[in-house]
């Protein structure tokens, strides 16, 4: 876990001072500048852009989720793609049997992921490492199976066509406003994870992650904090899963395959572990990385040739980014930033000086 | 009796794959997510050197034999010697990006349709009759024997091969093995080429009864769980979790519902977990390895 390394020392000297989320004004400004430009983005870009950037903030909501529980509480998840499924499905399935509201929707998903959380969280009261992402990868199978049996019992065989929600009378369809949607539940879900973890559950997780027995020592309750932290990163799932099932309007297991929970255990590698900067990160990365392979092959001579195989050569190609990665760059993407900011605050030096060596 | 030999047809398979498992945990203690592709490459392999050396057709399985050999150690030299000592997680995902890269590759290399080895081989598939009027392919009946032969010869290098032993004994303790001189890269490397070994006979037989595709993956993916049913570090356990987990699967085909074929080994899996986590012969470890 690497912090942001900074230039002088910024202390604090009142509580305020500590609880505030944006401490100096070179934070706030830049933060100011960065809300614009994500608010004026979707009145410049194109249709394409705008999907990718709905797509992006999707993918953060569930790698921050992701984060949260693998990252920060250590607990290894092989059961993700199986969770968004079923916030999606809870959608689908609602929207199909009761014609229901997203504002009633949406809550069902996250209880449904709640409970699921339960369930894929309670091997990991007995099962560590290895195991507990096995158990949670055999749940992963479950969930979809369930999934495509009422797919098919109920003659859905190719997926479940999901109208856009309505809000005030007004079908939500057009791309600007998802984009708000979307970045306003990403938003959302950042500030959630951002407090979570400097309160007294974030704690707890990092010293469960850090090492069990010594946690319980401390007296954190072990089991209630890591099923907590199943029960909340799967609500979020689950809720990022059901945004995925309104955004794209159609709801099928194949979009949920393995390969699915590989891309965002990919996003929390590459981004970094323990670092919610290195979520987004990663959610933007993983999302647009086929999309540059894509211009990639089309703009090289023959274009047409390779068309069919572009599938082949993302997967090869996001194999590859991910092992050199877990290789080469544990720290992942955050690791990279830091380094460089590192280069410049300490210019012209390379290290810095064993005494001042306190963060 | 046909539902018997189907058992024994699928028992056959998962213990062949289940096998690659249980060497390379034994040794290493790592998890290796991409042994169904690595078996699916060992069936392509022999598809090519089926159409190379096209005269000969025990020429080719020979050559593609040694090359799926060879797979197993470039895995373990190229990309698996960084990982050792790194957390499980880590591992884990080396294996399962290396599962990606090598299906990218396949794809790429020989498209996604289905292919059929065994014409290119020239041999035939005849049904024979066995016992009681059931039926069985000869490439399935060939699996069965080679599940023998392999586990019969596994078994007799772990207790009587010089490597064998060395191979046992970094399992048990890596550092005191080291430290009596046994060249762990060797080991580990040797483990990761039986396993590679293993898994790519059993996608070569797959490929030559039913040919080949991507489906493969998801067997390889369901022989985990015939592994971690009798243990991931024995031998005997993966051969009798291979038992059960078929008889389960084949069963619930046959009695409950054709589509659960993709369930039953993993729900056969998380009973055990909840039961049993360390399966039914393996050793009772610190499940502390975080």
């Amino acid at each position: 876990m690497s912090r942001p390394p900074r230039a002088s020392g910024y202390f604090r000297t009142s509580y305020a001072q500590d609880l505030a989320l944006v401490g100096t004004r070179f934070e706030r400004t830049s933060l100011g500048v960065f809300v614009l430009a994500l608010l004026a983005f979707p009145f410049m870009a194109s249709a394409f852009q705008l999907d990718l950037a709905c797509q992006v903030f999707l993918a953060c909501v569930g790698a921050l989720s992701l984060m949260l529980l693998t990252g920060y509480a250590g607990q290894i998840s092989l059961g993700h793609a199986g969770l968004m499924a079923a916030g999606a499905f809870t959608v689908g399935i609602l929207f199909r049997e009761t014609n229901a509201p997203f504002w009633i929707t949406l809550p069902a998903a996250a209880l449904v992921g709640a409970l699921l959380g339960i369930i894929f969280g309670l091997p990991s009261l007995r099962l560590r490492g290895l195991y507990l992402a096995v158990s949670t990868l055999a749940l992963h199978f479950v969930v979809i199976y369930v999934g495509g049996e009422y797919e098919s019992r109920r003659g859905f065989s190719t997926g479940i066509v999901i109208d856009p929600p309505t809000l005030g009378g007004v079908a939500i369809s057009d791309g600007r406003v998802w984009y708000f949607i979307l970045l306003a539940a990403a938003a959302a879900t950042l500030l959630l994870c951002v407090n979570l973890l400097r309160a007294r559950s974030g704690r707890a997780w990092r010293a469960i992650r850090a090492h069990e027995t010594v946690a319980e020592a401390l007296g954190i309750s072990i089991a209630g904090y890591k099923l907590l932290a199943f029960v909340i990163s799967s609500a979020i799932t689950a809720v990022a899963g059901a945004l995925f099932a309104y955004y794209r309007g159609f709801v099928s297991v194949e979009a949920f395959s393995l390969f699915l929970t590989i891309q965002y255990l990919a996003m929390v590698i590459i981004g970094g572990m323990g670092s919610l900067l290195g979520a987004l990160l990663g959610a933007a990365f993983v999302t647009i990385f086929p999309y540059i392979i894509e211009t990639g092959l089309l703009a090289l001579p023959g274009a047409q040739r390779y068309a069919s195989l572009l599938f082949a050569v993302n997967y090869a190609g996001f194999g590859l980014v991910m092992i050199l990665f877990l290789i080469f760059e544990p720290l992942g993407l955050v690791g990279i930033w830091h380094r460089i900011q590192s280069y410049f605050l300490l210019w012209p030096f390379k290290h810095r000086s064993a005494s001042g060596s306190r963060r | 009796m046909q539902l018997i030999v189907n058992i024994i047809v699928l028992a056959a398979i998962y213990a062949l794959l289940a096998c690659g498992y249980v060497l390379i945990y034994r040794v290493s203690r790592v998890l290796n997510m991409a042994h169904g592709e690595i078996a699916m490459l060992g069936a392509y392999l022999l598809y090519t050197t089926a159409s190379l050396f096209v005269a000969n057709p025990f020429t080719a399985i020979a050559v593609a034999v040694v090359m799926s050999l060879t797979v197993g150690v470039l895995v373990y030299v190229l990309l698996m010697r960084k990982m050792t000592g790194e957390m499980v997680l880590a591992a884990i995902l080396t294996t399962i990006a290396i599962g990606i890269l090598l299906r990218g590759l396949i794809v790429l290399i020989w498209s996604a349709a289905q292919q059929h080895p065994l014409q290119a081989l020239h041999f035939s598939n005849p049904s024979l009759e066995v016992f009681g009027g059931a039926r069985i392919s000869a490439c399935a009946a060939l699996m069965v024997v080679m599940t023998a032969v392999v586990y019969g010869g596994l078994f007799a290098f772990l207790r009587f091969g010089r490597w064998g032993v060395r191979m046992r004994a970094a399992g048990q303790n890596p550092l005191l093995a080291a430290q009596r001189g046994v060249n762990l890269n060797a080991i580990y490397a040797l483990a990761w080429a039986l396993s590679s070994l293993s898994g790519s006979i059993a996608g070569m037989l797959i490929a030559l009864d039913s040919g080949l595709d991507q489906t493969m993956v998801v067997i390889g993916l369901k022989a985990f769980a015939p592994a971690l049913v009798g243990g991931l570090d024995s031998l005997v356990g993966a051969l009798v979790g291979s038992l059960i987990v078929a008889a389960a699967e084949v069963l619930a085909i046959h009695y409950i519902d054709p589509l659960l074929s993709d369930v039953v080994p993993f729900l056969v899996l998380i009973g055990m977990l909840i039961v049993r986590p360390w399966g039914l012969f393996g050793t009772r470890e610190e499940l502390d390895r975080v």
